[in-house]
């Protein structure tokens, strides 16, 4: 048996070797994130010459208030997906979190408090969902589609179906405030997007979140544990789609029960076209936050060249499919 | 003998037949010929071509020379449907069944009766069929629940039967008692010769010599992909056959061991696990290499998934250094000094997409890192220096590990566990699917390791590695150790009889 495997086995390496071993290709993640700057850049170019309204400060802030909180949970979204994991319950915590922290400040909390409530809240609803799927192993889509459900309803039963709105004016500044002409939402996404890129590169305990999702059994046997990163993956996402639902209620003045809804394929679609895989082991934040921003910008030049709203899907749905099948057929063409 | 095969009485005559793979011959002008209603078994030792032979047979590989005749009839096998229409059926080892389907859907897959225009199942109907093929086997079946809640045997049962449905006139067995149980095994084996009797041919592969003269009425040897003999089975003993299948000689390939074992550093006693193994025992002193050798499935692998903290064991206990471990995670072993290359690398060792880089510094981060942060300039120095070290073959530490050869491949994986300088190594296969340059690489690797005062376990399945590499010996079988022999005293077919389940005959005098 093993004479077969010998065969087999070694087979691909050696053709590797001989068939391109001095073509020294730059690395992949690198050569991916390179492919969706081109690609933003090319829809900014085109934006641009085909309309008026697209390069002016008015609408490129208008733009990046809006893919905040987007870009936000693709941070923790990013982590989870490297995971090999998924996350689907954020829609629905963003809304649970926007709510928790309207209601508490309506009925008087201070806004620190009130915030950091919702923050937990969030956490909680991570902490809920890791727990299942590592310790139960309950499959990622089947337990935070339950918790979706569970959160959006949550959402409803303690709002009574209706919108919170009149804040403090303290409370308003997060999502509609700015420093020195930048929005201050987006200031906090530029901090986390900084840090949590950095810290996903460096931080020796994220970089256990690669090994876990590029083989686990593999991880095993090194001496991680497993199961303490994949359910920390699942903590953050609920932290970051809480924090996202604070920003989200402060920018709209208000909160809604049904805010955020869509927000999960959004994300995930962000991430999948900023080179996360869904299988686990690859991405990063830079990627993710390109995906963001592409689907952004596309869906923003699709309103200022007067095309239906009812299209932003269709569009978004074939670049998802497109910049997968790109890298399928990159991939397969390298060998 | 130039001639057409014109014995009625062959069912099946292979000629000739040869099959290369890269680098390797794995087939060699084999001929067999299997008759009408006879069990034929094929032995031999991993590698020697059994299943190469069995799936020619089968339609799963095409055969670079050499003929088939059916009946006399010769024929170009295509593909493993065109094996089933001419009544070839394989029964593999890992069953192919639909664990939450009936018996009888399982049965009779994908040729369920259907009446109506609607094509709706006719359960009656396919409850009958079913009820009909299984009472060749003379066993009570319920028909109606799902294969799942059979015993593996009875699952076995049900697999033999779909092919027989299937027309079979030719069934092969590819090593059917793997999982069984002696009481099983009889159960099996009675419906295996219930079958002959109806007049089916039937192809016998199984490590297990013991069975194999209990069931077979004529056994074919392949060492190397070439046939030895076909001999009947009442006409050679169990000593003769393992010279057939093992005669070959030694190479000094493996190296000497310089090292004189010394003071003792792990010591296992009646060490116990599930179904998996039971009463082990056995020490290991620094410097020594400690081979265990054994069947696939003789729990040589669980063992080690023990010692590494993996799994738990039951009962008895582990002595590292003169004090007593238990281990609750790889973790934990690896800080205690121990390291565990695993059997699969594929499955269990590489993290494939990663670079060569990141595959070897997981085991030791703590070493790259300063306030949480990693170094990643210290990082590739340190993978650089492995690879200097154990020469591997890659252009720059940041290529993904995929890209390199599985001989390359493996000493990524030792070098992961160099890094945290550990006491004991086990290894588990280490040689598996790597060309014969890099073994050798491997066989000195392991020597001056083991000279520089680490003790080694080597978990083998290869004979002549587990006999050229170890001190002493330990040997496996369904889960019991049958033996523990030292080099000077061991054999090939000592080894291989202790392996397939007979006592040691040398140590206790009797034939067992």
């Amino acid at each position: 048996m093993s004479r077969q495997q010998n065969g087999a086995e070694s087979s691909p390496g050696m053709k590797l070797r001989t068939g391109k071993s001095q073509l020294q290709l730059p690395r992949w993640m690198r050569a991916h994130e390179l492919r969706i700057v081109g690609v933003v850049f090319v829809v900014a170019v085109v934006l641009t010459v085909a309309t008026p309204y697209f390069l002016n400060s008015d609408n490129l802030t208008a733009v990046a208030i809006g893919f905040a909180t987007d870009a936000i949970i693709a941070i923790a979204m990013t982590v989870v997906l490297i995971t090999g994991g998924f996350d689907l319950s954020v829609g629905s915590v963003l809304a649970l979190g926007g709510m928790v922290v309207g209601l508490l400040i309506h009925s008087g909390w201070n806004m620190w408090t009130a915030m950091f409530v919702a923050l937990l809240a969030g956490m909680a609803i991570g902490t809920l969902n890791g727990l299942v799927i590592t310790g139960i192993k309950v499959n990622p889509l089947i337990t935070t589609l339950g918790m979706m459900s569970i959160a959006t309803s949550l959402t409803l039963v303690i709002s009574g179906g209706y919108p919170v709105s009149s804040f403090p004016k303290g409370f308003l500044f997060i999502g509609q405030g700015f420093v020195a002409h930048i929005p201050f939402s987006v200031l906090v996404m530029v901090i986390l997007l900084v840090v949590g890129d950095f810290l996903l590169r460096r931080a020796r305990w994220l970089r256990l979140v690669y090994y876990v999702g590029s083989n686990e059994q593999a991880a095993v046997l090194s001496g991680i544990s497993v199961n303490r990163v994949r359910f920390l993956a699942y903590v953050f996402c609920g932290l970051m789609a809480a924090l996202a639902g604070v920003i989200a209620t402060s920018r709209l003045s208000s909160a809604f029960p049904l805010a955020g809804a869509g927000t999960e394929l959004r994300v995930i679609s962000a991430c999948v076209i900023g080179g996360a895989s869904l299988a686990g082991g690859e991405g990063t934040i830079l990627g993710s936050l390109l995906g963001v921003l592409l689907l952004a910008l596309i869906n923003n030049g699709l309103v200022l060249l007067n095309v239906s709203i009812y299209w932003q899907g269709i569009v978004s749905g074939l670049i998802l499919i497109s910049a997968v099948s790109f890298d399928i057929l990159s991939r397969r063409k390298r060998g | 003998m130039s001639g057409r095969p014109d014995r009625l009485s062959d069912v099946l005559e292979m000629r000739h037949i040869v099959k290369d793979f890269p680098g390797v011959r794995a087939l060699d002008s084999v001929d067999f010929e299997l008759r009408a209603g006879e069990i034929h078994a094929i032995v031999g030792e991993n590698g020697a071509g059994k299943s190469t032979l069995m799936k020619i047979l089968g339609g799963v590989y095409r055969p670079d020379s050499g003929e088939i005749y059916l009946q006399g009839k010769v024929y170009d096998i295509v593909d493993p449907r065109h094996a089933r229409l001419l009544g070839i059926a394989v029964v593999h080892q890992e069953l192919s069944l639909f664990p939450g389907l009936s018996v009888s859907e399982n049965i009779l897959a994908g040729e369920q009766p259907v009446r109506g225009p609607l094509g709706i199942v006719d359960r009656q109907g396919a409850r009958t069929r079913a009820t009909r093929v299984l009472a060749q086997f003379e066993l009570d079946i319920d028909t109606d629940i799902p294969v799942r809640s059979l015993s593996i045997a009875y699952q076995q049962v049900v697999e033999i039967a779909r092919a027989l449905l299937q027309d079979a006139r030719i069934l092969v067995l590819d090593e059917p008692t793997s999982a069984l149980t002696e009481k099983e095994k009889e159960m099996l084996f009675k419906a295996v010769r219930g079958l002959k009797e109806s007049g089916y041919s039937v192809i016998y592969i199984s490590h297990r010599l013991q069975e194999v003269f209990e069931i077979a009425d004529r056994i074919t040897v392949l060492r190397d992909g070439k046939k030895v003999d076909t001999v009947s089975s009442s006409s050679v003993d169990i000593d003769g056959l393992i010279r057939m299948m093992v005669g070959r000689t030694l190479t000094d390939f493996f190296g000497r061991n310089a090292s004189i074992p010394g003071e003792e550093l792990l010591r296992v006693s009646e060490l116990s696990r599930g179904g998996r193994f039971r009463d082990i025992s056995f020490f290991l002193r620094r410097g020594e290499i400690l081979g265990f050798a054994g069947l696939v499935g003789a729990g040589r692998t669980e063992l080690a998934r023990v010692l590494f903290g993996v799994d738990r064991a039951d009962t008895g206990t582990i002595t590292l250094k003169g004090k007593e471990i238990h281990l609750a995670s790889p973790g934990q072993a690896i800080r205690s000094g121990l390291a565990y290359v695993s059997e699969n690398r594929r499955v269990e060792g590489l993290f494939r997409g990663m670079a060569v880089r990141a595959n070897i510094v997981v085991t030791h981060l703590r070493d790259f890192s300063q306030f949480g942060l990693m170094r990643k300039k210290a990082e590739e120095a340190s993978a650089l220096e492995s690879v200097r070290r154990l020469r591997i073959q890659t252009p720059d530490v940041e290529r993904a590990v995929s890209n390199l050869s599985g001989g390359n491949q493996q000493k990524v994986v030792l070098a992961r566990w160099l890094a945290v300088k550990p006491e004991v190594l086990i290894v588990d296969e280490p040689t598996r699917g790597i060309d014969v340059g890099a073994k050798a690489e491997i066989y000195a690797l392991l020597r001056n390791l083991a000279a520089q005062g680490m003790g080694i376990i080597l978990i083998s399945s290869e004979l002549p590695e587990v006999l050229g590499m170890s001190d002493r010996i330990a040997v496996l079988y369904e889960g019991r150790m049958t033996g523990i022999i030292p080099k000077s005293e061991a054999s090939q077919e000592r080894i291989m009889a202790l392996a397939a389940g007979f006592s040691d005959s040398t140590e206790k005098g009797d034939g067992g």
